[in-house]
């Protein structure tokens, strides 16, 4: 009975105005908090690891403290990047279908090999050459559960002379060549799974796919300053400066290019003002003003830039330890701000209806697969297994190969 | 190159002799409803309306609940009636009409409560039936990720409720809002045209208890010269909605508005 109640009162709470589509007018929009967590998580992977590249393949020298950091970033959070997808699916128990029997004209079925291929053959192919010759060195040096971990690791191959070390070098070098058309391609995809659906005006935009992949390089950016700095801080390490410098600059550079190319976009769709546009203004004004102006533009973009803009000019008269205050607190307004983005593509895309007659409210709820308590523990687990990965990989009593020329003196 | 490759692939799948394989393949893997013995290249189904002819009853609505199972919640149609209200514009000013309104309660399937706009300040109202498109080139169909909805050589799009993973990207893309996800089976879902009984010679349940004619249904395949669909596409000037997308939508209707999205 009491059931009945309650149902009879979600009936009679009115969650539209206007007209919405019948099949449009449930509770809940079809993709919920889940899938804003989807994106996001996959922009921080492609990020942090071209945040690895730039040491790599461009040899920027001064960020070499953060390589393995980065890398090993990119794999925490890629090891969860389907979990929101799979938990969100009707049917999760059918999901390696998509694998197995893939419907090729589908940007969802191919995101499932983009992806297989990112963590097979980029990912893990990268941190093995890296990190093979510390895998010999520390299989040697370490006993018990992480001995018998680090020789599984070698995969038997313990050859570490000088010829074999150069080809672990090059392989390294050309997987890393590989893979930064691959993060590209990782999250320009997703990106395109969005932007290829022509039937709603908020998504179906060429640029989405540019769009997501400059708004992950600066969050996956982002994410690093803020890994260094809280890793630094739990060692109770010294900050390398320098390092923090140089990725300000990179983030600061990252971010112009973002927020000139979303406005850009915006632009674009103001002044072509197509059909659909006087429901998108209304959106923008009323239904996702706190996540867009005051969450992606004002906290994720604006504050940011004249932080990290102000670090560029005055780098050398502003005090050490405000500067570092600063870099953190640009980092987490890019990390939030970049949620926001997220949360304004996907949530912002469902809260009017495709008759372009109505729109639909949402109040995200705390408990549920789609509740912001199950997305809080699906963001915690990728810094859970960061965590046990750098415990395992990056732990400061072992010693790194005099042979990596990508020391980890700065933590 | 990834893209190269599956573009490659997709156009491989698309020519004459892959087409008829996948039409093997999926007639032999398929769950369709279909009988034993149906040939689905005999036929072409096709569903069209006049506009001026619906009532808004909501008697297709309430049949094809009953005959579909479709969840009884009022957020869930295979089928709908729109209730367009056109006002008259305001004295003085120099448009041709008024403020448009649109409602749809319990997707018409009750009928439709009087109007709170006064007669008179009505310019005119009608009513649009909605159902799935039957698009020729379905967004639906190119975004499934397991190909569990799929274009069956009759015309007819369909949904495979055993293959669906319940993820969505169909319904995102539908831009007629023709789809839902079915709570229960945790499936997309849709209006397949009643293939279960057109495949065995009998009309779609909404058409069957029209009591308007104003869903019209045949098979342009058919050789008898006045069948109705035929007929009905000959005497009238129709027109498709969202043509801009290029959805090119098979479902056609008559005397339509241009308000209609």
């Amino acid at each position: 009975m009491s059931l009945e109640i309650t149902n009879a009162i979600v009936e009679a709470i009115p969650r539209f105005e206007g007209y919405v589509y019948p099949n449009e007018s449930g509770t809940h929009p079809l993709w919920g908090f889940l899938i804003v967590l989807y994106p996001y998580i996959t922009g921080l992977v492609a990020g942090a690891f071209i945040m690895a590249s730039l040491v790599r393949v461009f040899r920027v020298k001064p960020l070499e403290p953060v390589y393995r950091l980065s890398l090993l970033t990119a794999l925490a959070f890629l090891l969860c990047a389907t979990l929101p997808l799979l938990f969100h699916l009707g049917h999760p128990e059918r999901s390696f279908q998509i694998m197995i029997t893939p419907h090729l004209t589908s940007p969802m079925a191919i995101f499932g090999f983009v992806y297989a291929w990112y963590l097979m053959a980029v990912l893990f192919l990268e941190l093995w050459f890296d990190y093979r010759e510390d895998f010999v060195e520390w299989s040697k040096t370490e006993s018990g559960f992480r001995g018998i971990l680090y020789r599984a690791f070698t995969l038997g191959v313990t050859d570490v002379s000088d010829k074999a070390l150069a080809l672990d070098h090059k392989l390294s070098w050309i997987i890393s060549i590989v893979g930064i058309p691959s993060a590209f391609l990782l999250h320009g995809y997703v990106g395109f799974i969005f932007g290829s659906i022509k039937a709603n005006p908020w998504w179906g935009n060429a640029i989405m796919p540019i769009i997501f992949i400059l708004s992950a390089m600066v969050s996956g950016i982002a994410l690093c300053v803020f890994n260094y700095m809280v890793l630094t801080w739990v060692r109770r390490r010294t900050l390398d400066l320098r390092c923090l410098d140089v990725m300000g600059m990179f983030l600061f550079y990252a971010l112009v290019i973002d927020a000139t190319v979303e406005a850009l976009d915006w632009i674009h769709r103001a002044y072509s003002a197509e059909e659909g546009f006087h429901v998108m203004e209304y959106m923008a004004k009323e239904r996702l003003f706190y996540t867009l102006s005051i969450g992606q533009v004002l906290v994720g973009t604006l504050i940011p830039l004249l932080l990290l803009g102000i670090l560029q000019v005055l780098r050398k008269r502003i005090p050490d330890a405000v500067r570092k205050r600063m870099y953190f607190c640009s980092a987490v307004f890019i990390l939030i701000g970049v949620l926001a983005m997220r949360w304004n593509v996907v949530m912002g895309g469902q809260f009017f209806s495709k008759s372009l007659r109505g729109v639909m409210s949402y109040k995200l709820e705390f408990a549920g697969v789609e509740g912001w308590f199950m997305g809080l523990i699906l963001l915690s687990l990728p810094f859970i297994i960061l965590t046990v990965l750098i415990k395992l990989f990056l732990a400061e009593r072992l010693p790194t190969s005099g042979h990596v020329p990508h020391r980890m003196e700065g933590i | 190159m990834l893209g190269a490759v599956s573009g490659a692939l997709a156009g491989l799948l698309s020519a004459p002799a892959a087409r008829a394989a996948k039409a093997t393949v999926q007639k032999v893997f398929a769950s369709s409803g279909a009988p034993n013995g149906y040939d689905p290249y005999k036929h072409k189904w096709l569903m069209c309306f006049d506009v001026d002819k619906c009532i808004g009853c909501g008697l297709c609505v309430d049949a094809c609940k009953t005959e579909n199972h479709v969840p009884q919640a009022s957020h869930y149609f295979r089928t709908w009636i729109e209730r367009y209200i056109i006002k008259k514009p305001k004295p003085g000013s120099d448009r041709t009409r008024g403020e448009v309104l649109v409602d749809s309660p319990n997707g018409g399937r009750d009928g439709f409560p009087p109007t709170v706009v006064p007669r008179e300040e009505i310019l005119k109202s009608f009513f649009v039936p909605k159902l799935c498109n039957l698009c020729e080139s379905s967004p639906c169909t190119q975004v499934c990720p397991v190909g569990a909805t799929f274009d069956t050589p009759d015309g007819a799009v369909l949904v495979d409720p055993n293959y669906c993973i319940g993820c969505g990207f169909c319904i995102q893309a539908c831009p007629y809002g023709c789809r839902f996800l079915n709570p229960e089976t945790k499936t997309a879902e849709k209006c397949n045209l009643c293939y279960h009984r057109i495949t065995r010679g009998l009309k779609p349940a909404c058409v069957e208890i029209c009591p308007t004619e104003a869903r019209i249904f045949g098979d342009l395949k058919n050789p008898v010269v006045d069948d109705p669909i035929q007929a009905f596409i000959q005497k009238n000037k129709v027109f498709s909605l969202k043509p801009h997308l290029g959805t090119e939508p098979r479902v056609m209707y008559a005397n339509l508005d241009k308000e209609v999205r």
